[in-house]
């Protein structure tokens, strides 16, 4: 592990340890936030007695699907809007302002344009991951270097082909930390959703939790949630690293 | 008399001015220029002559604005025709593949079978002196070995007609005449036409049959020069007397020129 990687673990059993001290001696009160070990241990007894595997799967599963669709149509959005430079001068002013909008405002809305299911949730998960994607492939389909793309016309390649074996593999680690983006966004916005109105998940778990002063489910989920969004955010930085690695840039 | 490589009538090229107004900005022309089939051809010019525009016009990237381009017979279209092959100066190497899949991507976009296939990429990589490298990527190479990865892409389609933009402009000067002697094997060896840009006097000097000078813009070829050279030559002709007389001479029709292109008027004469 490098220096600066061990200051970084250091610095989080740092807190953690001044945390159990705090909540040891009482100067915070254990209902309002418990001992780290002790929610280590209530994760543990939650994901053994297997009660909120469904509020989990149903969460996963929906932030998963919204971030499938994100990147998917961020990406295709991004290579659209890219060849059209009308709309992109058009669009760049919108997608700056554009996490300046509230879009839990929407909810109610939504709710009614999607009805009571999880639509309205996943749909407020793609809102907020997509517009990431788009920005980050355009931004590396900026700097596909000109010669690359001479190169396909030389070889007879057409746009699609183009895009597939030139432009997209010379973005990708643009588009790769559009999808970092995407992971956080999409998690957000699904959770974010159950908090608001919903009769399951793990945003409505922990709302409901906390409505009851249950902290020993509230801050596992926490921690659950943490867990997942950071471990998935790893995996993609490790891939987005050895692909800039092996192009020489770090 | 046989029918010429490729050749050029009255080729012109006038791009439109960036805000639409008035006429044209005239970049080129008129060109007249017959590639004998086999013949090593380099052009130097001053720079803005229009070099890199006569060279995307020859394969079809841009059309010209009047003339006409014919390859092997066939007009030139719009797209670039089966049988050249281009090395351009900037490297062109896909960051996101190994050596070997670099070589075999024009390849893989060809009706041949796979041994036939991986056997030119063999015989590239070999040709190359990129062997060891096969499996590594271009990040891993020196500017020289990239640009050699590139000419091995090129070659393995087996083109008839070889375009090369400055494709040495970013390397040392040793590097460019052991690089020159790699070119004229090559094209011994393949048989191919090539055509050469380069803005080195003693490059084009060293390694064409003919070399044709260009004015400043509207680029126009004010000479053609034959250097008489054997056809098995390699860098050490830079030793003959010959070969100052064919800098100087490429000198002589460029000079002005070249002060033209820089801004600065004949002083005396």
């Amino acid at each position: 592990m490098t220096r600066a990687g061990l200051i970084r673990l250091g610095l989080i059993v740092a807190l953690l340890v001044a945390l159990e001290v705090l909540v040891k001696i009482g100067r915070i009160d254990a209902l309002t936030m418990q001992a780290p070990h002790k929610m280590a241990l209530d994760l543990f007894t939650m994901l053994k007695s297997g009660k909120l595997n469904k509020a989990i799967a149903k969460t996963m599963g929906n932030a998963g699907f919204a971030f499938v669709i994100a990147v998917s149509l961020g990406v295709l959005a991004g290579l659209v809007i890219h060849r059209l430079r009308r709309l992109r001068e058009t669009l760049d002013p919108l997608f700056a302002t554009y996490y300046a909008i509230p879009v839990f405002a929407f909810y109610p809305l939504l709710i009614l344009l999607l009805g009571l299911g999880d639509a309205p949730q996943i749909f407020i998960g793609v809102m907020l991951g997509f517009v990431a994607v788009v920005v980050n492939t355009l931004n590396g389909l900026d700097r596909v270097p000109r010669v690359l793309l001479k190169t396909a016309r030389v070889n007879g390649m057409n746009p699609l082909e183009t895009a597939l074996k030139i432009t997209l593999p010379s973005a990708a680690p643009y588009i790769l930390t559009g999808a970092k983006f995407a992971v956080a966004y999409s998690l957000i916005g699904v959770i974010g959703a159950e908090f608001i109105m919903s009769t399951g998940g793990m945003g409505y778990e922990i709302s409901f939790a906390y409505n009851n002063f249950d902290n020993a489910t509230m801050y596992p989920l926490i921690i659950l949630i943490l867990a997942v969004s950071i471990t998935i955010n790893m995996v993609i930085s490790h891939w987005e690293k050895s692909l800039l690695k092996r192009r020489g840039l770090q | 008399m046989t029918q010429p490589h490729i050749r050029l009538t009255d080729v012109e090229m006038t791009f439109p001015r960036p805000d639409g107004v008035g006429e044209g900005i005239h970049a080129l022309g008129p060109i007249q220029l017959d590639l004998r089939h086999g013949e090593f051809f380099a052009v130097v010019g001053p720079s803005g002559c229009g070099k890199s525009t006569l060279l995307e016009l020859m394969i079809g990237l841009t059309s010209p604005t009047k003339g006409s381009i014919t390859f092997e017979g066939q007009p030139i279209n719009g797209s670039c025709p089966d049988g050249i092959g281009v090395v351009f100066q900037e490297d062109a190497s896909f960051a996101w593949l190994t050596v070997r899949d670099n070589i075999a991507f024009g390849l893989r976009r060809m009706a041949l079978d796979r041994r036939e296939q991986d056997e030119r990429v063999d015989k590239a990589l070999a040709m190359m002196g990129l062997v060891e490298f096969a499996d590594a990527y271009p990040s891993q190479l020196s500017g020289g070995m990239r640009q050699r990865v590139c000419i091995a892409r090129t070659l393995v389609t087996e083109p008839r007609l070889i375009l090369l933009d400055e494709p040495f402009g970013a390397l040392d000067q040793q590097t460019r005449l052991l690089m020159g002697d790699e070119i004229l094997s090559l094209w011994r060896k393949t048989g191919a036409t090539i055509f050469l840009i380069t803005h080195a006097l003693d490059e084009a000097a060293m390694l064409a049959d003919r070399i044709g000078v260009m004015s400043s813009r509207p680029g126009q070829l004010i000479d053609i020069v034959e250097t008489h050279w054997p056809r098995d030559r390699d860098s050490r002709i830079v030793e003959q007397d010959a070969f100052g007389a064919v800098t100087a001479r490429l000198w002589r029709s460029l000079r002005v020129e070249s002060m033209k292109a820089i801004g600065k008027k004949e002083a005396s004469s």
